[in-house]
């Protein structure tokens, strides 16, 4: 085992994962001269060379698109969209191209593609750089949707995501890329995708999460500790798949649950998640299952973002609130 | 047989940018400046008060008061000589986010735009009569509605034009074309500034486009292109004026590529020493746009040293001031949050609202 941040952990898995795989290259805008705008990708072209470590155009259709014919043509690209906010410009070549290409060529054309994506919120980013848009990749049948929240994790399921045959969102929470620091397992660690992480066992009330909001619902039962409150949290880790018995196992251990995301309410993935409860669960449940996570607004500008994103203390009052229905 | 050679290489595309004045500030000879000497003063200390503010910016953000911010430097003439081509309260400026001087000149508050810089969504109030699309983030999604602003001032029969901004960069992206093209098809009263400054963050011009010039796109979408040294107020302005003339008259958009040089930072988050060669940066450093319009006013007897240490006054005093509105404003609430949303909250936002309020921690 190793201390990394989770970028550190990004950047060693993409070498080792290039040195393994000499099929493996990273395509993106800074990737290679700069090593990427967050450092993800630094010291990989002087190891691999430029064929190996492009700087793209700036031109989000192009590097997704660019990305299938790669995969196409018997390569694994991992490209980087240099934030998921910016990925709706690439939307028409992930949601109707990259998804459904081997579906579309019946298994002829698979496409092993990543597509890393920095996102989230937190970090006083200027405007479209801090969106969290994971319900909006949900929806395309044949894309998985990763969203690791530790480093040990982004090592072990972008592991997968790269050796799997099928294409991948990868999404990097951006204010845990430096804040984030575990222990990352050595060598090969591949985590498989659908497998949720208990992150804290707990008796009265499930706390589901994924990605940064971990950390916070992490600390919200560090909290509600303090209050008698034994809260587990469930750490999703892959939205797609979807650990439905994970999910539901947790969820009638304690008979009640809150789900934390970053992105807005309505038709949010936390939505999904109730859903999933609700046919699986139902007779085990003591109490509504809550939601907390930002209204139906747009991401707002930094001085206010404190107030859309969920707080320790939103949650913490959810869960309190949740324990005590009767 | 007969052979089948292409009519169109891509050396036709090749063209020696179009200048007025020489680096020390003469004018070439025989060249009849398109702004008298009142007017080149003006757009000095709007250069200088860019400069000026771009050097506050980058201190308040170091010690934590302003956030992620692009500085113009080195692209003052480009933004300025085509802001001066263009009627404030008449003719419309479509941004992208690194063109405050021309913002200003249009009429945006100076105080608005460090707002937007400095997290604040009221910063984004543009004052009725201010003829300006908000700055943009998204790169190059502003051109398409450049288009379709300058198509709707045209049908509701004023003789508007829209000056867009875009750079080199995001003239990778596909709205790029797709822009263009719509704009040739209509005729659209629109000119395309191309602010090819070198860099994306931290990729080369040459890595965007094997195209000898990106003016020489033009003529692929049915209008015409022009390169013109960027870092050349008065051929920047000459170039320009003559698009917006053709625009108004009702002859089509034109493609204005600007030559010039980011000499600072991407942004604050940046660091250009990784990447940017330092013989390139000295050499483009020695074509200053500002020494540039002072050479060629202090040859006119139109600018000396008194009046630039006037202008850095007033310069300083309006920043200053500026800075102390901004920071004793008090900071928005969580209400701001559903400002402007929509012209009604649905109930369900309106209970998020009320939810959101009742926390203690936004009280």
């Amino acid at each position: 085992m190793t201390s990394m941040t989770m970028l550190e952990a990004i950047n060693a898995t993409l070498r080792d994962e290039m040195a393994r795989d000499d099929r493996v290259l990273l395509l993106g805008q800074d990737v290679a001269q700069l090593g990427g705008v967050f450092r993800a990708t630094e010291g990989l072209l002087e190891r691999f060379g430029p064929d190996r470590v492009v700087d793209m155009p700036l031109a989000e259709a192009v590097i997704v698109g660019a990305a299938i014919g790669l995969a196409a043509a018997g390569l694994v690209p991992v490209a980087e969209m240099q934030f998921l906010g910016f990925s709706h410009q690439a939307f028409h070549q992930i949601g109707a191209q990259l998804a459904r290409m081997r579906y579309r060529s019946q298994g002829r054309f698979p496409m092993p593609v990543v597509l890393r994506a920095p996102f989230g919120g937190g970090v006083r980013t200027p405007e479209l750089h801090s969106e969290a848009l994971e319900a909006q990749f949900v929806q395309s049948p044949g894309l998985q949707v990763v969203m690791p929240a530790t480093a040990a994790d982004a090592k072990g399921l972008l592991q997968t995501a790269i050796r799997q045959p099928d294409p991948v969102l990868f999404c990097e929470p951006l204010r845990g890329y430096r804040l984030v620091r575990d222990e990352v397992p050595d060598g090969d660690a591949p985590v498989p995708f659908g497998t949720a992480r208990v992150a804290r066992e707990g008796d009265d009330v499930t706390i589901i999460a994924w990605s940064a909001a971990v950390h916070v619902a992490r600390r919200a039962a560090d909290r509600l500790a303090e209050e008698n409150i034994s809260a587990a949290v469930l750490d999703l880790r892959t939205l797609v798949p979807l650990d439905e018995a994970g999910i539901l196992d947790a969820v009638a251990a304690t008979g009640r649950a809150v789900v934390v995301h970053e992105a807005p309410f309505t038709g949010g993935f936390g939505a999904e998640v109730v859903a999933t409860i609700s046919d699986g669960a139902f007779y085990s449940l003591e109490a509504p299952v809550a939601r907390v996570c930002p209204p139906d607004t747009p991401y707002p500008a930094g001085k206010i973002e404190d107030y859309y994103l969920p707080s320790v203390e939103r949650v913490v009052a959810a869960a309190r609130a949740t324990v005590k229905a009767p | 047989m007969t052979a089948l050679s292409p009519q169109f290489l891509p050396e036709h595309g090749a063209a020696v940018p179009r200048s007025v004045l020489l680096p020390d500030g003469t004018p070439r000879p025989g060249v009849v400046p398109s702004l008298d000497d009142d007017q080149v003063v003006a757009a000095l200390e709007l250069m200088l008060l860019s400069r000026a503010f771009d050097e506050k910016a980058f201190s308040l953000q170091r010690q934590g008061r302003f956030g992620t911010f692009s500085p113009v430097h080195g692209q003052e003439a480009s933004v300025v000589g085509s802001a001066f081509a263009v009627e404030p309260g008449h003719d419309w400026i479509v941004p992208q986010y690194r063109e405050l001087p021309a913002l200003l000149r249009h009429g945006l508050p100076l105080e608005s735009f460090m707002q937007t810089f400095m997290g604040d969504p009221r910063g984004g109030a543009i004052p009725p009569g201010v003829n300006l699309l908000p700055i943009q983030i998204g790169l190059a999604a502003q051109l398409p509605q450049a288009v379709g602003l300058a198509w709707g001032r045209r049908l509701r029969g004023d003789d508007a034009v829209v000056l867009v901004y875009v750079g080199d960069g995001a003239s990778s992206e596909g709205d790029f074309h797709e822009a263009c093209n719509l704009a040739g098809v209509l005729r659209a009263p629109v000119v395309f500034l191309l602010q090819n400054n070198g860099w994306a963050i931290s990729t080369p011009r040459s890595r965007q486009s094997a195209a000898a010039t990106l003016a020489a796109r033009a003529p692929g979408y049915g209008f015409p292109g022009v390169l013109v040294d960027g870092n050349d107020l008065l051929a920047v302005h000459a170039v320009v004026a003559e698009a917006v003339t053709r625009a108004r008259a009702g002859d089509g958009p034109t493609l204005v590529e600007s030559l010039t040089y980011r000499v600072g930072a991407h942004n604050t988050a940046d660091d250009p020493s990784r990447y940017v060669p330092g013989d390139a940066l000295r050499e483009w450093q020695e074509r200053d746009p500002l020494s540039r319009v002072r050479g060629y006013l202090r040859a006119r007897g139109s600018w000396d040293d008194e009046r630039e240490i006037h202008a850095a006054e007033r310069i300083r005093a309006r920043i200053d001031a500026a800075v102390r509105v901004v920071e004793s404003t008090p900071p928005p609430g969580a209400p701001a949050l559903f400002d402007h949303v929509s012209a009604q909250l649905s109930d369900r936002q309106r209970r998020q609202r009320a939810d959101l309020l009742a926390q203690p921690e936004t009280t």
